[in-house]
């Protein structure tokens, strides 16, 4: 079978089709990338309530932030002990293993920490966010709110919002605080190495500048990412249990995703050949 | 100079992308006054109340709601007007991370500057009026389905709007709860000067605390009249639907070729 295509050339119509279908996924892609820039626009147009009023912010922080430190803390400590034994492993065959310090607390404070605290983030807390505001779409909440004359943006999103974005940078903090001190257990503590080599080093290799500042940039832009991520998805779900789960998932999915790409992003502009 | 409706319909049309929802309704809710809409599952009733809210627009002809046109209002005239609405859901659509207290203190919260002592005597008071005083530290999910719609009533009134709106508020109720939120609507509004619009297919309840009633069917009003008229009604759909009849006007079958074609009897081989 063959069919005409737009331009007046034949072809096979299963090629046509299918030209079609992935044309048709595009637009869709880049027509929701365009909602969803609009919907974070809006988002911080109408802040001002919640900044008004931070006991909004705070409470959304103990939901998002809060809850999640048990699940980052235990994280960390443990990725912070396989550091320090894998570290060591490696650093003691050229004779560097005073340095193990060094490399768990820049792994941690310039990778591992955001990327990882991230991606838990998405998983604990976006997928809450998206799961509660697809809910309070479905039992017609959010419509109820904006019958009552409240913004749904400015009263459900911007808090949410805020709250993610302050408590990101500090989850990811903690993760590379808690790592730091699991790589201490493993490396000093269990296998040995000099305890004034690990925290000298690692005070003296660490720099403000290039390496703190630089992942808290990370962990913002993260923040900013999967919480904008999770609040659209919400938003956005089909008022129906299976939009609501469809869009719980495709949170996960697409932040995990977005971390990764920004994270690559960011590093190249962050530390190109230099130190 | 305000007129004596409320809410006017003026040859209102709407379309969710090309499927019409509503084709040229006229209808007239005059101040004070139960109106009821009635008819069929997805006729199009919930829409009617949400032009009303201008949640979303008519795509011909106007509605007009105190004297002013909803689709010209910008943002903040259209904030204004659903001040003084109060619009009670299907499932009463309550805020499940607030308590029933918080529930219907959340309009004075946003809209008024009131001190907590008198947001809780109000609220205490709105509580009372549904019968829910003692329940006023409850969440939603604990509630039955009664409670929740009358806890979502006190809602609803909480800033004493001059129209209240109802979309199904009898539907899933138990005999007793159906009663009791029937006599409340009835009761809030006299006790408010307010008017209300119950968009409803509960037919004995409605019937019985309205003043006026509109039959909806396939987006077009088919009669109206007083609840009296339309019992003695011997328009066909009024009386399949007064009545609950299966067959009639709304056929018992959905659309389809004919039985036979369909069972392939027809003496085509299949």
């Amino acid at each position: 079978m063959t069919q005409t295509c737009d331009w007046g050339v034949k072809m096979p119509s299963r090629i046509v089709k299918a030209v079609r279908r992935v044309g048709a996924r595009v637009v869709d892609g880049v027509w929701r990338f365009g909602v969803a820039s609009r919907f974070l626009f809006l988002t911080l147009v109408y802040s001002g309530t919640s900044f008004r009023r931070l006991h909004l912010i705070i409470k959304e922080i103990f939901s998002t932030g809060v809850l999640s430190l048990i699940i980052i803390l235990v994280s960390g400590l443990f990725v912070g002990m396989v550091l320090g034994m894998q570290g060591y492993d490696t650093l003691q065959r050229y004779g560097a293993s005073e340095s193990l310090g060094v490399m768990v607390a820049l792994s941690l404070v310039r990778e591992l920490g955001p990327v990882v605290a991230a991606l838990l983030f998405a998983s604990r807390a976006g997928s809450a966010i998206t799961a509660e505001i697809g809910l309070m779409k479905a039992t017609e909440q959010l419509s109820a709110m904006e019958m009552m004359a409240v913004n749904p943006i400015a009263r459900v999103v911007a808090p949410r919002f805020w709250a993610g974005v302050i408590s990101m940078p500090l989850l990811a903090a903690m993760f590379s605080a808690m790592g730091v001190f699991g790589g201490y257990l493993v490396g000093v503590k269990l296998i040995g190495v000099d305890e004034g080599a690990f925290w000298s080093q690692m005070q003296n290799a660490v720099d403000f500048q290039q390496d703190i500042v630089n992942g808290v940039i990370k962990s913002f832009v993260f923040g900013v990412a999967v919480t904008a991520i999770a609040l659209f998805e919400g938003y956005d779900a089909p008022p129906t249990a299976e939009g609501v789960s469809g869009a719980t998932t495709r949170t996960v999915v697409t932040s995990s995703l977005a971390i990764l790409a920004l994270d690559f992003v960011l590093t190249a502009f962050m530390f190109r050949g230099e130190g | 100079m305000s007129s004596d409706n409320l809410v006017e319909f003026q040859n209102v049309s709407f379309a969710y992308g090309k499927r019409p929802i509503l084709k040229g309704i006229n209808m007239t809710v005059p101040r004070g006054k139960v109106v009821a809409i009635m008819g069929g599952s997805g006729c199009g009733k919930t829409t009617m109340l949400r032009l009303i809210g201008g949640q979303i627009k008519a795509s011909q002809g106007q509605v007009v709601v105190d004297d002013k046109v909803v689709r010209d209002l910008d943002a903040d005239g259209l904030y204004h007007l659903r001040r003084r609405m109060g619009m009670l859901f299907q499932f009463g659509a309550l805020f499940t991370d607030m308590s029933v207290f918080d529930n219907v203190a959340f309009q004075m919260r946003e809209h008024t500057d009131l001190p907590e002592s008198v947001i809780r005597d109000l609220v205490l008071m709105k509580l009372n009026a549904v019968g829910l005083r003692g329940a006023r530290d409850l969440m939603p999910s604990e509630l039955s389905g009664g409670m929740a719609r009358r806890v979502a009533l006190a809602r609803a009134v909480a800033l004493d709007p001059m129209l209240i709106m109802y979309d199904e508020p009898f539907a899933g109720l138990d005999p007793i709860s159906l009663g009791v939120i029937g006599n409340l609507i009835r009761r809030l509004n006299d006790a408010l000067g307010a008017t209300s619009i119950v968009v409803t297919h509960d037919v004995h309840e409605s019937l019985a605390i309205v003043d006026y009633v509109y039959f909806v069917s396939d987006g077009v009003i088919v009669a109206h009249g007083t609840p009296e008229e339309m019992r003695a009604s011997d328009k066909p759909f009024v009386h399949q639907f007064i009545h609950g009849e299966e067959d009639g006007p709304v056929p018992f079958h959905y659309p389809a070729a004919t039985y036979d074609a369909d069972l392939r009897l027809g003496g085509k081989n299949a």
